[in-house]
């Protein structure tokens, strides 16, 4: 199962290392890893993306909360929640295929954010399933760079992590 | 009025505060500062080592043998690395203590500057916690959280690494009194509502099991433990860090379990239908092979423990409780003078005569009339000397195993070992930690000729500070515990585990200024070892040559289940 762990540690040196540590050293997969200072300078906020059985998910948990520098662990797939993901995309963007491009980002609700007379570069957000199917209505060929942050997450209604 | 002070000063005033009276350690030139300031005063005492990580050993040993903090101080790069097997080995076993390591000077951080390594980042796997202090103002704050970090909650390494200009820069001085944290919250309060619960179900067991660990060591919860495994009536079994945390030679212990444990504890534990767990972890040296450790349908498992990733890691329980091992036990205790005794008498009857049979296999008797010295005669007869009261530190192998099985440890504490690490030569050093910290007790190192050699340089730290440390060294001339598994999983191939050159250990002894004493005949054990412990005052090495082929039984195969052991020494 995908899980979507949204944390709030110390905005400190090294804890962005520990949380990585605690990943490889146990075995866990992660997925995706977003990390940013909040409105509060002294924390960050990261939204780790990683699969596994319930019991992994709680060890997982357990494991995060006994780090001395997190603050409070919340799995946002436990209840509703909405989830964003940013991609910027570099295509091919020619001949009659420079419309084409024009019309399929705007299906998918993306901007255009940089132009040359060969390449568009497109602006995407959503959730990480309809970029990927953004990626898969291309042509083929089309496609010449992508890069993604990986998920970001925030809980649905009055749901709201914070100290 | 303002108190300026350099961080050296800093460091030292703030261990003073801490209560601090021994720190084991190594100098070299980023702690200069500090070592600088610690001869300048004399309630912190420094041990000097010859190894780092003999510092930290004895500085783990110094917490497990008493109960405090134990303090070890090195310098940068090869003293930080040097001193990492020693942080590594508390941090599995869960000992407090606090390392001070020195850091290059903060504007040479990263320039691959002589002796520089990133301590805090080679530790920080095997540390509870860990700090790189750039800036003197933070200096006492830090320590203050180092102390608290390393005894509360689930007690473990914290490392401070600081750098040298930190040490030599002025600020001024406030040792804060209390501290807290908002990421870390370590005091949990037991659920009442589960305690009940698990009251309930253990009045009412048939075939119950006290099943306890290192925890209750550590919670300093022996005495509450026993008081109510005795009013229960339960039979308790240990874990390798669980020894002393119940009475050994008490009748309801039924001793070690595990790998090499007793048969009768491993088959309680398999044929259980209550297992109470306390502090304890469900390792794999412990349950062998998980899939294998399923018991009766209707087996119920609580378990306490202060760490809740420690619950339902390798085991799923059926009542958690996570909360401090003695305020629990406490309240078991309460709840059951509360409610008249409602255990299931009759079925409990049936059960320790069960027990009593699986106990009548006598799975640790082995060949007395032997010729050859029995290490397990050693053992027996040192424990029969010593009436129990020694503090028994080990290495790690076969002789661990034997210390664990015929020494039977009436209290706590008096049992130091690296259970979760395995790591040899931490018995010489950890006798050193534990001699500094009770000086009025009898300190035994129980060793092999194998892993006494990877810390044997420590003898001159026991010769420097006068420590009447016995060492005894069951010299089977291999390393006992691998050539016991290439024996019975390798087909007898002993690979590289035969020393072919081994030292004259006693003229070795001699040349520190121990006295040395070699054994070779069964019928001289008795008098030498009672001839050693009679010196009070002087450091003797016992270097026992014992039956070479002598095994370790009862075993359970790596990868099988408690109930596939293997029972005794074929001839």
């Amino acid at each position: 199962m995908r899980h979507i762990l949204s944390i709030l540690v110390e905005n400190e040196a090294g804890a962005l290392s520990r949380i990585a540590g605690l990943f490889s050293a146990r075995g866990y997969n992660i997925e995706s890893l977003v990390v940013a200072t909040t409105e509060d300078e002294t924390l960050s906020r990261m939204t780790i993306t990683t699969r596994g059985s319930d019991n992994v998910i709680e060890q997982i948990t357990k494991h995060l909360n006994k780090l001395v520098e997190v603050v409070k662990v919340v799995d946002l797939t436990d209840g509703m929640h909405i989830e964003r993901e940013l991609m910027l995309v570099k295509v091919r963007a020619t001949g009659k295929d420079r419309e084409e491009m024009k019309r399929l980002a705007d299906i998918f609700r993306g901007k255009i954010i940089d132009v040359t007379e060969k390449s568009y570069t497109i602006e995407l957000t959503g959730i990480s399933s309809k970029l990927d199917a953004f990626l898969q209505a291309l042509e083929p060929g089309v496609l010449l760079e992508t890069v993604r942050t990986g998920a970001s997450g925030i809980g649905r209604g009055e749901r709201i992590l914070r100290i | 009025m303002t108190t300026q002070l350099t961080g050296a000063e800093i460091i030292i005033r703030a261990l003073q505060e801490e209560g601090v009276e021994h720190v084991f350690g190594y100098p070299g030139g980023s702690v200069l500062n500090i070592y600088d300031a610690l001869c300048a005063q004399d309630k912190v005492r420094h041990i000097l080592v010859r190894h780092e990580q003999a510092a930290a050993h004895a500085a783990d040993a110094y917490s497990r043998s008493s109960g405090k903090v134990g303090v070890c101080l090195v310098t940068s790069g090869p003293g930080a690395t040097n001193a990492v097997t020693g942080i590594a080995t508390a941090y599995m076993d869960s000992s407090p203590m606090v390392i001070i390591s020195g850091q290059v000077s903060t504007p040479y951080i990263g320039q691959d500057a002589f002796q520089e390594c990133d301590t805090v980042g080679i530790t920080r796997p095997c540390v509870k916690h860990n700090f790189l202090v750039k800036d003197v103002e933070q200096l006492a704050v830090t320590i203050k959280k180092a102390f608290y970090l390393a005894k509360t909650g689930r007690p473990g390494p914290v490392l401070i690494d600081i750098p040298k200009d930190v040490t030599q820069a002025m600020a001024e001085y406030a040792y804060p009194k209390t501290i807290s944290m908002r990421s870390y919250s370590p005091v949990i309060k037991a659920h009442l509502g589960q305690i009940k619960k698990a009251m309930q179900l253990l009045q009412k067991a048939e075939r119950p099991v006290v099943y306890i660990g290192g925890g209750v060591v550590l919670a300093n919860a022996a005495e509450k433990l026993t008081q109510l495994v005795r009013e229960l009536g339960f039979p308790c079994t240990q874990t390798l860090m669980g020894l002393g945390g119940f009475p050994g030679n008490d009748p309801l212990s039924t001793g070690l379990l595990g790998m090499h444990g007793t048969y009768e504890s491993n088959m309680a534990m398999h044929h259980c239908d209550v297992l109470l767990a306390i502090g304890a972890r469900f390792d794999d040296r412990v349950i062998g092979n998980v899939l294998h450790f399923i018991g009766p349908p209707d087996r119920k498992i609580i378990h306490v423990d202060i760490d809740p990733s420690s619950i339902s890691k390798r085991v799923q329980v059926d009542i958690p409780i996570v909360g401090d091992v003695g305020d629990v036990v406490q309240e078991m205790l309460n709840i059951l003078s509360a409610s008249p005794k409602t255990n299931n008498m009759e079925a409990l009857e049936k059960w320790w005569q069960q027990i009593n049979e699986w106990r009548a296999k006598d799975c640790l008797k082995y060949d007395i009339k032997s010729e050859k010295i029995k290490p397990q005669y050693v053992v027996e007869k040192l424990y029969q000397l010593t009436e129990g009261k020694a503090i028994i530190t080990t290495d790690v192998g076969q002789h661990q195993m034997w210390a664990a099985q015929y020494y039977k440890f009436d209290k706590s504490r008096r049992w130091i070992t690296s259970g979760g690490l395995g790591t040899m030569g931490f018995g010489l050093p950890a006798a050193i930690g534990s001699r500094m910290a009770n000086p009025d007790k009898d300190v035994i190192c129980i060793t092999g000729e194998a892993s006494i050699q990877m810390c044997i340089q420590e003898l001159a730290t026991c010769a420097q500070y006068r420590l009447p440390i016995k060492i005894i060294n069951l010299n089977n001339g291999y390393m006992g515990m691998v050539r016991q598994w290439q024996e019975l999983f390798y087909g007898s191939r002993y690979s590289e585990s035969y020393f072919d050159t081994l030292p004259n250990f006693v003229t070795l002894a001699e040349s520190f200024g121990h006295i040395g004493i070699r054994v070779d005949d069964p019928a001289d054990v008795e008098n030498t070892l009672k001839e050693a412990l009679k010196q009070k005052d002087r450091l003797v090495f016992l270097d026992v040559h014992t039956d070479p082929k002598a095994n370790v039984f009862p075993m359970v195969p790596g990868g099988k289940g408690l109930t596939e052991m293997v029972l005794f020494d074929a001839p």
